[in-house]
């Protein structure tokens, strides 16, 4: 009976607040849109028969024909896969640094890390239009180098888009990474060097194969977020960054067309749910590997 | 000296294989070797013994290329190898956590070293097998570290250290992590490789009882110094100082006063009350020099009678009988207070013990049973 109702209150919070939110949802991509409120048809109050009736995979096929969906997913994927192995080539020297710093100096470095945190993300990727823009600080920095001539075009491309990923997902890289990291026997490194392997060589066949929990992790933790992510390319990408959480959004709030964001949502969900269970399973495996 | 003993540190004619010469490190301002001197020769277990923070896993991690000396030369086979990093160096180490990689195989910790090589893939095979035969780990070639037990963890270690044939094997503490059991029967099987590989090893324990039974010669040492080289035989019958015979095993030291009777013979007075004790000593002592007696409780015997014709005879009361199944001790305490082991096997299964506690009794020993000492 304990054993029950231990299983059960997990199910129940997931039931609650993923379950029941993902029918809702799912209901109304199959729904048409209509000028009402709530702005779809139908609702329960029709009646079940009719209610059931009235519901089609219209939206999916609409999606389908469109090719602005599916190159909207497409360029989301691209844009999640590159800036998960930019953020990764950032990431990873920072925790290595981290994990071989000297004992005393790494709660500091983890406090830097994590200061980011401490203000509201909005007001972070703002500052990054500061920074970016023709007349912002990075191009006013370069012209005062003499490095270049006349300013940069960052602001409203992908490349901001890139740069906006990499900073705001950066510590969910580095935090599994250095975990990983902080664990590996200093021995090992000396036994690989001991038996004719260069610097390099120990690096690459006992470091990174044993931080590789952390880097598929880490990977996962940016990947996830950043197909779809909104925010970021709303505010620094420009017309050309097609994602599909913008799509979402246009969708959803300026053409009022909920069915059809609806079933963008139920499509985004499914394309996320093979990388989250690769995730689960790396991190079950992980779980195993340290009993 | 019969041909069979091998004694090269006995020979001069014999190149030592490594060579300390004048080495010190230091570690900002602790020393951790002083201006130590010392030659290992081909083929020998040798031991580096002493208590932690002693030196011993520093000048081990200097020979494995991890370290560099602060002053002075190491020499492997003739040629200085401070300017050889570790991973250049005809020289492999066993590490105290055995350092196995956690995501290879056995097979494949093993074939690790021999593949940063251009051995061919066949050659690693075949070594690798003959690895796994000489520490019998055929079975486990498939697992990983985790999967297999303690002991075998540490003939993978052993294996792994051996695959490439280095010149000289180095062992950090290698049975730290096992029982007294296995402790004592890897010990052996330690000593079996030693000899069919024909490998020099180096290795590093505070365990006195491991070090006896295992090596060649012994370095016991202290505060970055080596206190005395020898054989386990030569460190316990005539160790050097009073740190060497206390470190090594069981001892009974009696500070007196020297005084010579000829012939090597020293008469030494300990005690206002006491006559004095005989001793044999080819360490010259002068009149009136300080000294201390060292001697082991086995060569004490008791007796509830003053014994006829020995050499040394003194009076006390048992204070302690630690029974130890195949010996027991007696701590006796003398009239003026110091406390005298003495040894006697059990060599009758149900005995009726002679002494029990308060009891007046004699312990006697020969003149040749102690080691006179001056410091």
């Amino acid at each position: 009976m304990q054993r029950l109702i231990l299983i059960a209150v997990p199910y129940a919070w997931l039931l609650a607040l993923f379950l029941v939110p993902f029918l809702i949802v799912f209901k109304i991509s199959l729904s048409d849109v209509e000028l009402a409120i709530p702005p779809y048809t139908p609702t329960l109050s029709d009646g079940l028969i009719q209610f059931f009736q009235a519901l089609d995979f219209e939206n999916f096929a609409f999606l389908a024909s469109d090719d602005l969906y599916w190159k909207a997913y497409l360029s989301s994927l691209q844009i999640a896969l590159i800036s998960t192995l930019l953020t990764l080539l950032v990431g990873y020297p920072m925790a290595y640094g981290m994990a071989r710093a000297p004992e005393e100096w790494r709660p500091t470095l983890m406090m830097l890390v994590i200061l980011p945190f401490w203000t509201s993300f909005l007001i972070r990727v703002y500052a990054w239009m500061g920074i970016l823009s023709q007349e912002g600080f990075l191009n006013q920095f370069l012209l005062w180098t003499g490095l270049i001539g006349e300013p940069l075009t960052i602001l409203n491309t992908t490349t901001a888009v890139y740069i906006g990923i990499v900073y705001t997902y950066l510590p969910f890289m580095i935090l599994p990474i250095f975990a990983a990291l902080d664990r590996l026997d200093g021995s090992l490194i000396e036994a690989a060097e001991d038996l004719g392997c260069s610097r390099f060589q120990a690096f690459w066949l006992v470091t990174i194969p044993l931080s590789r929990n952390g880097i598929v992790a880490g990977s996962f933790l940016v990947f996830i977020p950043a197909l779809g992510e909104f925010v970021i390319p709303s505010l620094l990408g420009g017309s050309g960054t097609l994602m599909i959480g913008k799509v979402l959004w246009e969708e959803f709030f300026n053409n009022r067309d909920w069915p059809v964001a609806s079933a963008v949502a139920v499509i985004l969900l499914l394309i996320l749910i093979i990388p989250i269970v690769l995730f689960q399973r790396n991190q079950q495996k992980q779980a195993e590997a340290e009993q | 000296m019969p041909e069979s003993v091998f004694a090269p540190w006995d020979d001069p004619s014999e190149e030592p294989l490594i060579r300390f010469r004048n080495v010190t490190k230091q570690f900002g301002d602790f020393t951790a070797i002083d201006d130590l001197t010392l030659d290992i020769f081909e083929r020998e277990f040798f031991a580096l013994l002493g208590p932690s923070g002693c030196g011993k896993t520093t000048m081990m991690r200097m020979l494995a290329g991890f370290e560099t000396p602060t002053s002075g030369v190491i020499e492997l086979a003739g040629q200085d190898i401070a300017p050889v990093p570790p991973n250049k160096r005809a020289v492999n180490m066993m590490f105290q956590s055995y350092a196995l990689f956690p995501h290879l195989s056995v097979y494949e910790n093993i074939a690790f070293g021999l593949r940063r090589g251009n051995m061919p893939k066949h050659d690693i095979d075949d070594r690798v097998a003959e690895m796994l035969k000489l520490t019998r780990l055929e079975k486990f070639a498939r697992r990983k570290p985790h999967q297999i037990s303690g002991g075998q963890r540490q003939r993978v270690a052993l294996a792994r250290s051996l695959a490439k044939a280095p010149k000289l094997l180095l062992l950090d503490e290698p049975l730290g992590a096992l029982d007294a059991k296995l402790r004592q029967a890897t010990q052996f099987e330690l000593m079996d490789i030693q000899e069919k590989t024909g490998t020099t090893f180096v290795i590093v324990t505070h365990d006195q009882e491991e070090a006896m039974t295992v090596a060649s010669r012994v370095a016991v040492m202290d505060e970055g110094r080596i206190m005395q080289v020898a054989t386990p035989e030569h460190i316990y019958e005539a160790p050097e100082s009073v740190y060497v015979a206390d470190f090594i095993g069981d001892v009974n030291i009696i500070r007196g006063t020297a005084t010579p009777l000829g012939e090597q013979r020293y008469s030494i007075s300990h005690s206002a009350d006491a006559p004095p004790l005989v001793a044999v000593s080819e360490r010259p002592f002068a009149t009136d020099q300080t000294c201390h007696l060292a001697i082991r409780p086995e060569k004490v015997s008791i007796h509830a009678e003053r014994p006829d014709g020995a050499d040394n005879a003194v009076q006390g009361t048992v204070l302690d009988i630690a029974y130890l199944g195949n010996i027991s001790t007696y701590h006796v305490a003398l009239p003026d207070g110091q406390v005298i082991k003495a040894q006697t096997a059990n060599t009758r299964r149900v005995s009726r013990r002679s002494f029990t506690w308060e009891d007046t009794v004699w312990l006697s020993w020969t003149a040749t049973a102690g080691v006179l000492l001056a410091q």
